[in-house]
Order: C-alpha cells, then sequence, then structure tokens
C-alpha cells in the first residue's frame, strides 16, 4: 500500500472514530447533565419531579434534625425561598448549619428534596461557586471569614 | 533572616532558569559548545536554588515560625512531625515551590545523564526546559510567594487541614508532581525535536525513559490519591470522576498512549509526527490540571480554599507553552519526512494506532465532561454539573474496545501480520474468557454488563500469562530450560507483561467492586448489634479519645462472622485549631475484600444516644490497588531495562 493511501486510510479512520464518539458524548450529556438549583429558581422554572438534579443554598440555622438509623431532616435557603430535605446516611465531615451545601437528588414535590449525596467539601473556606453566586442573586452573599482571624482573610 | 534567604533564592532560580532558556536555545542555534554548557551549569544553579528555597520552606514548617504566613495558615505546633513537613506542600504556594523543584530537577538531570543525545537537540531542550522553569518560578515570586511575612505574627498556627494529615496523602503530591512536570521534560525533547526538523527514532529511544518515569509516578501518584479518598473520606469509594480526578487522569491517559505510540517511533520509524503531538498535548493537559486544580473554576468536591486571581497566572502559562508548542507542530510537523516505517493494515503497528486513538478519544470525552459545566451554562442558561452517569456511559465502551484488542496486539508481529495465524492461539483464552463470563451470568442474575466487564478483564490476564509462557517454551520443554529463558528475557518484555496483567487484575476488581459492593446505614445505641452482610457487628462502647492535634470518640465494635471474631474501632475526630472533625473509618481486610465502616454523628433518640454507623462491604478492593501497583511496578522493571537506560548508546534500529 502506498504511504499516501495509508496516511489518508487513517486520517479518515480516526474521523469516523471521533465523529462517533461526538454523537455519543452528545447523547450522554443530554441523558445525564444535571440542572443546578437555588431555592429561589424553583418558583421561576419549577423542575421536573423525579430528575437528577442539584440543589444548593445554605443550610438553615437551627434547621438540621438527626433521626434514627441515619436519617437527617433539614432545610436548605437562600434567603428568599426554602427547601425541605431529607437524606439518609453519613453526612461529609463539614456538613453544618448556616454553611453552604449542595445536595444531589431529586424534587419530590416543589418544597421537598431527597437527597441522594451530599456533597462534602474538605475545606472549611470553600463555598462552591453555585452557592456564591446564588446567595450574590439574593443579596445573603458575605464573604468568606477565613479561619485566619489576624489578617481577616487569605489572599 | 534564613526565609528572606529562601526568598532571595527563588530570584536567583529564576535568572538561572532565564540564562538556561536563553543559552540553550542559542547554543541550539549556533551549535556552541560553550554556550550549552552554559544552559547544564545554569540550570545545575536553578536547581539547587530551588531546592535551597524549598528547604528554607520546609525549615520554616518544622520550627513553627508564624511569622511566615504560609506556615501560620497551614501549621501547628502540635501537628505530627511528618505533617509538618509534608504540611509544606500541602497549601497551594508551598505545592507551586514542589512544581519547580521537580521542573528544575527534571532539567538538570537531563543536562547531565543526557550524554548520548546530539547536541543540537540537547541544548535545545535544555533551553525549552528553561523556559517552563522560568515561567513557574515567575509566578510563584510574583504571585505566589510562599515567604510572605505577617507584621504581627499569632502565637499558634492555623494547622494543615485535617484531612490532608494521612500518610498516603504527604506523599501524594511529590508523585503527581513527578509525573506532571516530568512531562514537561517530554515536552520540552518534542519542540527541541521539531525545531532541530529531526524526528525519527533515535529521538523517540531518547524520549522512551522520560515518558515511561513520569507514567510510572503519575500511576503512583494517582493511586495514592484514589487510596485516600477512599479510606479517608469515609464515603466507601475510590473514584468520584471529580473534576479534580479527571484532571490527574487525562494526562495519564495521553501519556499512556504516548508510552505505545514511541515504541512504534522507535522500533519502526513510523508514527513520528503523532508522537510529537501527543508530547505536546501530554504536558498541556498537565498543566490545564495545574489550572483546574488550582483555580477552581469548577465546582469539585475536593476542592479547597482558592483564589481565582491567580488562576489567571496558569491559563497563561498554559496558552503560551500549548499555543506555542501546537503551532510549532503546526508549521513544522507536516514536514518531518522521517515517517519512513511501511507497515501492512494489519500489523502491530496498526493495533497499536487502534489502542492510541482509543485512549485519546477517550481522553476527549473525558475533557469535554470535565469542561462542560463551563460552557452548559451559557448553552442553558444556568449552572450545571456532569457527573459519574456521563463519565462511566462513556469511558467504559472505549475503554472495553481497548482492552478487546489489547491481547490481538501483543500476539501481531510488526509490520505484517495474519490475523488467523495470530488470533489462533488465543482461541481457547478467548473461549475461557467467555465462559468465565457466562457463568458470572449465571450467578449474578441482571448484571449482563459486569458479566461482560469480567469476561474482558479474564481475556486480558490469560493472554498476558499465555504470551509470557509462550516466550520462554513452557510446558514446550523441561522446566529448568524454561525458567532459563525466563531469565534471558528483556527486563521490557517482563515488564510489559506485568502491565498488562496489572490492567487485567484492575479490570476485573474494578467491576466486581463497582457490581457487588453492599452498604447500609444504621443507628446502634450501646449493646445493640446488627447484622450486615453475614456478619454479626455489636457496638460495645463509645469511647473518648486524643492525640496531639484533636479529640475525638471511638466506637467499640465487636464483631463476629462463622467462627471469626475481632475488634473494629471506627473514630471521629475533631480538630480545634482547624476546626474541622474527620472520619476515620475501621476496616477489615481479608482476601477477597474488606468490611469498612465509618462512624457518624449521634442523635439522641428516648433519650438514648443513638450513633450512625454506615457500613460498607467492598469486594476485591484490594486487588483492585494492587492491580494498579502491578500495572506501575511493570513501568518500573521496563525503566529498568539496559536498552532504556538515559544514557543508552545510539539507537540500534535505523530507519
Amino acid at each position: 500500500m502506498k504511504r499516501r493511501d495509508r496516511t489518508l486510510i487513517l486520517i479518515i479512520l480516526s474521523g469516523l472514530i471521533l465523529v462517533a464518539a461526538s454523537i455519543f458524548v452528545a447523547i450522554a450529556m443530554k441523558k445525564t447533565v444535571s440542572f443546578f438549583y437555588a431555592p429561589q429558581d424553583v418558583a421561576q422554572n419549577p423542575p421536573k419531579i423525579g430528575t437528577n438534579v442539584r440543589l444548593g443554598g445554605l443550610v438553615k440555622s437551627g434547621s438540621i434534625i438527626r433521626g434514627a438509623e441515619g436519617k437527617i431532616d433539614f432545610i436548605v435557603t437562600d434567603g428568599m425561598a426554602e427547601i425541605k430535605v431529607e437524606y439518609v446516611g453519613i453526612a461529609p465531615d463539614l456538613f453544618r448549619e448556616g454553611q453552604g451545601v449542595i445536595a444531589e437528588g431529586q424534587f419530590i414535590s416543589n418544597d421537598n428534596f431527597k437527597a441522594s449525596r451530599i456533597l462534602a467539601k474538605h475545606d472549611e473556606n470553600y463555598i462552591p461557586k453555585e452557592v456564591a453566586t446564588a446567595l450574590k442573586k439574593s443579596g445573603q452573599w458575605k464573604e468568606p471569614t477565613s479561619a485566619a482571624k489576624y489578617d481577616g482573610g487569605r489572599k | 533572616m534564613i526565609i528572606e534567604l529562601g526568598h532571595f533564592a527563588l530570584f536567583i532560580a529564576l535568572a538561572a532558569a532565564l540564562l538556561q532558556a536563553i543559552s540553550g536555545l542559542y547554543a541550539g542555534h549556533t551549535r556552541n559548545l560553550t554556550y550549552s554548557n552554559m544552559a547544564n551549569g545554569a540550570s545545575d544553579v536553578a536547581f539547587i536554588a530551588v531546592i535551597f528555597s524549598f528547604f528554607v520552606l520546609v525549615y520554616a514548617y518544622l520550627t513553627s515560625d508564624f511569622s511566615v504566613k504560609n506556615v501560620a495558615e497551614n501549621s501547628h505546633t502540635l501537628k505530627p512531625l511528618i505533617y509538618k513537613i509534608a504540611g509544606a506542600w500541602g497549601n497551594h504556594e508551598g505545592s507551586m515551590l514542589l512544581w519547580v523543584v521537580v521542573a528544575a530537577g527534571y532539567g538538570s538531570s537531563l543536562a547531565h545523564f543526557g550524554k548520548s543525545l546530539s547536541f543540537g537537540l540537547k541544548a535545545r531542550a535544555m533551553g525549552i526546559q528553561g523556559l517552563i522553569i522560568a515561567a513557574v518560578v515567575g509566578y510563584v515570586v510574583f504571585a505566589s510567594n510562599p515567604f510572605l511575612r505577617l507584621d504581627t505574627p499569632p502565637l499558634q498556627g492555623n494547622d494543615l487541614n485535617p484531612l490532608l494529615q494521612d500518610p498516603a496523602l504527604a506523599i501524594h503530591p511529590p508523585f503527581l508532581y513527578l509525573g506532571y512536570v516530568g512531562l514537561s521534560l517530554v515536552y520540552s525533547l518534542a519542540i527541541a525535536g521539531l525545531m532541530e526538523g529531526k524526528i525519527d527514532a533515535a529521538w523517540a529511544r531518547w524520549l522512551r525513559p522520560w515518558v515511561l518515569a513520569s507514567w510510572v509516578f503519575l500511576t503512583i501518584g494517582i493511586l495514592l490519591g484514589a487510596y485516600w479518598a477512599y479510606y479517608e473520606l469515609g464515603w466507601g469509594g475510590w473514584w468520584f470522576w471529580d473534576p479534580v480526578e479527571n484532571a490527574s487522569f487525562m494526562p495519564w491517559l495521553l501519556a499512556t498512549a504516548l508510552l505505545h505510540s514511541a515504541i512504534v517511533t522507535e522500533k519502526r520509524g513510523a508514527l513520528a509526527a503523532w508522537t510529537v503531538l501527543l508530547s505536546i498535548l501530554a504536558f498541556s493537559l498537565s498543566l490545564l490540571g495545574t489550572f483546574l486544580v488550582r483555580s477552581g473554576v469548577i465546582t469539585s468536591v475536593h476542592a479547597f480554599a482558592l483564589d481565582p486571581g491567580r488562576g489567571i497566572w496558569i491559563l497563561m502559562i498554559l496558552a503560551f507553552f500549548t499555543g506555542g508548542g501546537l503551532l510549532l507542530y503546526g508549521l513544522k510537523g507536516a514536514k518531518m519526512a522521517s515517517d519512513k516505517g511501511l507497515f501492512a493494515p494489519i500489523s502491530r503497528e496498526t493495533a497499536l494506532i487502534l489502542n492510541n486513538l482509543f485512549l485519546v478519544v477517550a481522553c476527549f470525552t473525558i475533557l469535554v465532561g470535565t469542561l462542560y459545566p463551563l460552557v452548559g451554562e451559557a448553552i442553558y442558561g444556568r449552572a450545571i454539573s456532569v457527573g459519574a452517569p456521563y463519565f462511566n456511559a462513556v469511558f467504559t465502551p472505549l475503554m472495553s474496545v481497548i482492552l478487546l484488542v489489547l491481547p490481538l496486539a501483543t500476539m501481531l508481529s510488526w509490520k505484517r501480520a495474519v490475523l488467523v495465524t495470530s488470533s489462533k492461539k488465543l482461541v481457547w483464552v478467548a473461549l475461557v474468557a467467555i465462559l468465565g463470563g457466562l457463568l458470572v451470568a449465571f450467578l449474578a442474575k441482571n448484571k449482563p454488563m459486569s458479566a461482560v466487564g469480567i469476561a474482558i478483564g479474564i481475556w486480558v490476564i490469560l493472554a498476558a500469562i499465555f504470551e509470557i509462557s509462550n516466550r520462554i517454551g513452557l510446558g514446550k520443554m523441561p522446566l529448568v530450560q524454561s525458567l532459563k529463558r525466563l531469565q534471558g528475557l528483556r527486563l521490557m518484555a517482563i515488564g510489559m507483561f506485568l502491565a498488562h496483567l496489572g490492567v487485567g487484575i484492575f479490570t476485573i476488581s474494578a467491576v466486581i467492586e463497582t457490581s457487588f459492593k453492599t452498604e447500609t446505614t444504621k443507628g446502634l445505641a450501646s449493646g445493640e448489634s446488627v447484622v450486615f452482610g453475614g456478619y454479626k457487628i455489636k457496638l460495645d462502647a463509645i469511647e473518648a479519645s486524643e492525640g496531639p492535634n484533636y479529640y475525638g470518640d471511638k466506637a467499640i465494635l465487636s464483631v463476629r462472622r462463622r467462627n471469626d471474631a475481632f475488634a473494629m474501632s471506627p473514630e471521629r475526630r475533631y480538630y480545634p485549631a482547624a476546626k474541622m472533625p474527620t472520619t476515620e473509618v475501621a476496616r477489615h481486610t481479608n482476601a477477597f475484600g474488606e468490611l469498612y465502616i465509618a462512624l457518624g454523628e449521634p442523635s439522641i433518640v428516648d433519650g438514648r444516644a443513638v450513633w450512625t454507623l454506615r457500613l460498607y462491604e467492598n469486594p476485591m478492593i484490594g486487588w483492585l490497588f494492587g492491580g494498579c501497583m502491578i500495572i506501575a511496578l511493570g513501568g518500573v522493571l521496563s525503566l529498568l531495562d539496559r536498552g532504556l537506560r538515559i544514557g543508552a548508546p545510539k539507537a540500534k534500529v535505523k530507519p
């Protein structure tokens, strides 16, 4: 086989694989992509019940109720609206009242959410970008105060 | 004073790296020996300067010098010694300093060990490497200085994030960087080759040890990270397709492809242009990884507090080296007239091309999934996330294809092969694999995909064993003679066998672990027990525990299964300085899996404290990590092969 033919075949082959992969990617993406909701988004843009989404905001102070068998109920708020969340399992180490949280799961009604996973953070000062944006929108945003008390924040 | 010296050494390193860049490139252009020697000397100065600076930072941590902002934010006098040392790179500034230490180390070792390289190639590679070092040292000096002082030093520090106070995570960053940053030297050699206009078998031969070394380190680095996530986070999982994980996995996939394509270029003189392109892209993805991890543009479960402003700097470095590299490739790559090795459509070359295509496409799909949330917001008008379902849907089938082709590739001969003769040898292997799959399908109903996965794993393992025993004539001649043959085998051949064997073991274990693990959550008061997976687990008591910089609660569990009785004690710790709790899981391992228990927070039910336990039974988990170790071991053996020594003489095969 001539060199040029070989190169041509290779290019066509890689092109085909890439096109096939792209179609594949697009289909998979359409099926699996999940939207982010802040509590205030629900009124304007009601979520489809039973599809996987992410819900983010602050854990309302005083709202965490720990039941038997690892059941945890709490309320996610962004200052404009509130959503009740139920979860079974061990919450991540940094899951606390007054802190930012992202829950993965499904809406069971417009103000009830069943979480299958609560996203953990590894760092007290980290606030997920989506939560920060949502809080800024509702005017609840406070600059994170770093544990570094002496300089009022990390640079 | 010593802190200022450490800071000052960074300026020396910057100047030396710039000198290395200029004199190296100039020497390559003029073929002037003096300038080339100057570049080599400058690389040593740069290396010694950054090493010094790095030790100063470690010293500041060891002496708990809280007048240094970085130490005050990440250390504590009561922290155990090993984490004082590891704390030096357990933060943004320190880790970027480690980055330049590794980059300068690679540059300096090319100067010393690359004696057999052609003059121009080496000088230019030294120059490009100098440019990379200078760019990142510049970033450290001007945007991420670890030696910043505080006007009023606090009496005590904030402590290192307790999740990072862990042996696996203490050595995870050095390994990861030895891998990531090793690809910078691969990039430098590729660019130097393009500038020289000569990419041939000899070039590939010089390239391979560096690719292999980076790949081994990257493999171990990723493994350590996954292992840490598994036992420290208490979620029972080892891979979450999180952006930060993907950031390390993408360069690994390309380095794996590069490893295979460089063999074709060396042995057959083919695929030269492609190997160069892969080299450029692999390093670009390393830089992209650094950017994603350090800028926080994408929400990650592994994210730490970050400063997005700094991300811009890394993005600029990324744009410069990727853009520059690809531009040069566009101008010169097509003119590489060194693609001399002809081969037939059915040959080992073609099989390795398929391997490369699929690895690159797999990397591409992960890249799309990782970056999609950035563009998705513009498309959908709201924040989105791409999670494990996407990655499992696209990555698994692509990998399956690669693994199906793998054994065939090792059987095919170079240049021209007859598929029938080559595959005939594997008929029995294929039959056993299919039978194994059917058996799994029969035993575990409703899990057809797991059966397929396990069959593929058996296929890869048996084919690897078959191939090596074929080579040493096992069973065809007396055993003593076979063993002698084994001794005579090139380390490279044994390395390949081990790496492929490891891939097979990993595949089976990962499939079994993912499809057959069980978990449950249960609340227990003292004296109560639960039955899970054949184990009877009783909560005897909750005890207070205390360490140098933490205190906590420890559950004393007695576990029974048939005649087996043992104790387990998962723990919840609280680190007051960092104001953070952590979960310390308890694990009981046997040959085929492990019982994994995490302790949650207590709740008061009917006046009694009820402690939440999360119980997992993870089959094959040890084999899963062991498989990765075997893969890395295969790489190490290949690296020790005499033909691959960095100082190896000229290429045997002249194109």
